[in-house]
């Protein structure tokens, strides 16, 4: 028993101990951000293998999801009679939820693991010391263009998503189960309302970004440099950047829709 | 302990210097002087934290007590950018190399130059192009580091190293691990380039012969103390048997071949399970 209290003790020390070396170190990542801004081409490279590189796989599970949030809501809208409020549906699951959240699991796992494996083993192999032996900061010259290309892509990402899943709702639901062209658009664009859906998805995809790429980011700097620690920092990326994504989702829901 | 030089003379000072990993003391209270223009070696064990005495040189570690003076500042006072600043006069070889893995050679040596000067691009070729001739791989500018040898690695390193033309540069393990010809090669480079380019250096090594081939003055180093200091024939002549044994890596001595353990026959002939 006594064990066990101590056991608690030491875990909730840590993690307090861990929660105080990440705000530090995303204190000195934004520190560093107006140096990065002046040097656009290391946000570019990283914009293309953060954001550009992760774009192949976002297009086509949008697709999917568009196209079986287009079958599903077709079946449950059929038996009222409202097979013509399809595209309300698909477009509003879309761009309110499924857009920013999925997008933001698929970004952990293609972006965020590469993320915090390449700065883990940079870290193994003595790169990031070196660096720091030559007097340059690995913090601004390699960690801050990764943050904000992040920061920027997950949002053009989740956008994207969303774009691409209603595209693929409106090949099945129109195209292949008959439901009417200009129903499915015209009642779209009569209930989604740009500032209440579109802009709160894309507040939500800016939050994501930051909470996902902080910890992918975080988790790499702060790995213990053996091939063990990489994988276990890789694993813990995903993992906790899934609990992040689903806990701020709903807190975000909560104060966007809440008063609905 | 105490030297008797005048301390100007000396490049980097270490005085009174105590360091824990944890609670385990890896330096307890040691003091070593390093002169300018001269090749000084830090030996000792495998595991006595010689490569530790490096980073709290070069500040990316702190002790507990003590400080590390580098022409006269404390390295562990300055503010972050002044030890950016300071660094720029240290060079440092790490042991795996730490070229950046993502860049060829050439872009490797250029790193810091395009880091920290505004150079043209013209004037970074012939900077680069003349250190990587001053260590003979002039002709391997476009491999990526996965495509060198270790010996190759680490001499692109000691290019990149010397990039910046420090004051001063570290060498941690420069010869392990190494074929008879790179380690003939990477000696040769860190005498000729101590003198040519009047370097301060510090070598940390368990590689004796070698080592006490080109060191200036020998720092023999085990569990957290200075065990003795001296040029390479002092050292030689030590009067310590634990330093005899360890110059000339004999099995037997004050450190036993055996780890400690119950009487042989009676292990053998005991029924316990292990």
């Amino acid at each position: 028993m006594l064990q066990l209290i101590q056991k608690l003790g030491q875990t909730t020390l840590a993690s307090f101990s861990k929660l105080g070396r990440s705000s530090f170190y995303l204190g000195h990542i934004l520190k560093c951000i107006p140096s990065i801004l002046l040097r656009p081409r290391l946000l570019v490279n990283q914009l293309y293998s953060v954001g550009v590189l992760s774009f192949l796989i976002i297009a086509i599970s949008g697709l999917f999801v568009g196209m079986v949030l287009g079958l599903q809501g077709y079946y449950t809208l059929s038996d009222f009679g409202a097979e013509a409020s399809l595209g309300v549906m698909v477009a509003a699951s879309l761009v309110r939820e499924l857009g920013p959240v999925v997008t933001a699991l698929l970004f952990a796992g293609r972006a965020g693991s590469a993320l915090t494996a390449e700065i883990g083993l940079m870290k193994a192999t003595e790169q990031l010391s070196g660096m720091e032996m030559m007097a340059v900061d690995p913090i601004q010259r390699i960690i801050t263009p990764r943050f904000l290309a992040g920061i920027i892509s997950m949002p053009i990402l989740g956008v994207l998503f969303s774009s691409i899943g209603i595209f693929g709702g409106h090949l099945v639901g129109v195209g292949m189960l008959g439901v009417d062209n200009g129903a499915f658009w015209a009642q779209m664009q009569a209930k989604i309302d740009f500032r209440d859906d579109v802009i709160n998805g894309v507040i939500k995809s800016l939050v994501f970004g930051f909470t996902v790429t902080w910890i992918a980011l975080f988790e790499g700097y702060d790995t213990v440099p053996t091939s063990e620690g990489v994988s276990r920092a890789t694993t813990r990326t995903v993992v906790n950047s899934a609990f992040a994504i689903l806990g701020l989702d709903f807190i975000l829901t909560a104060l966007m829709f809440g008063d609905h | 302990m105490e030297n008797t030089t005048r301390p100007n003379q000396h490049l980097v000072s270490v005085r009174n210097l105590t360091f824990f990993r944890g609670d385990k003391k890896i330096f307890d209270n040691i003091s070593l002087d390093f002169e300018r223009g001269k090749i000084t070696a830090i030996m000792g064990p495998s595991g006595t934290g010689k490569t530790t005495l490096l980073k709290l040189i070069g500040g990316q570690l702190t002790p507990n007590s003590g400080k590390v003076l580098f022409d006269g500042q404390n390295v562990h006072q300055l503010a972050l950018a002044e030890l950016y600043e300071l660094r720029k006069k240290m060079g440092m070889l790490f042991q795996s190399g730490a070229l950046l893995t993502d860049l060829n050679v050439f872009e490797n040596v250029a790193f810091p130059l395009r880091e920290h000067t505004q150079l043209p691009e013209s004037m970074i070729r012939t900077l680069v192009l003349m250190k990587l001739q001053a260590i003979g791989l002039r002709g391997a500018r476009n491999l990526m580091p996965s495509e060198l040898s270790g010996g190759m690695a680490r001499r692109v390193a000691l290019a990149r190293a010397i990039a910046l033309d420090p004051t001063m540069i570290m060498y941690d393990e420069p010869f392990t691990g190494q074929d008879p010809i790179s380690l003939g090669v990477l000696l040769h480079l860190i005498k000729a380039l101590n003198t040519t380019l009047q370097l301060t250096s510090i070598i940390v090594s368990h590689d004796v012969q070698e080592t006490s081939a080109i060191a200036d003055y020998i720092y023999i180093i085990s569990e957290g103390k200075v065990v003795d200091h001296g040029t390479p024939a002092q050292i030689q002549q030590s009067e310590s048997e634990w330093v005899q044994q360890f110059m000339h890596g004999d099995a037997d001595g004050p450190v036993h071949f055996h780890y400690s353990a119950p009487d042989y026959i009676d292990d053998l002939f005991s029924n316990a399970q292990h």
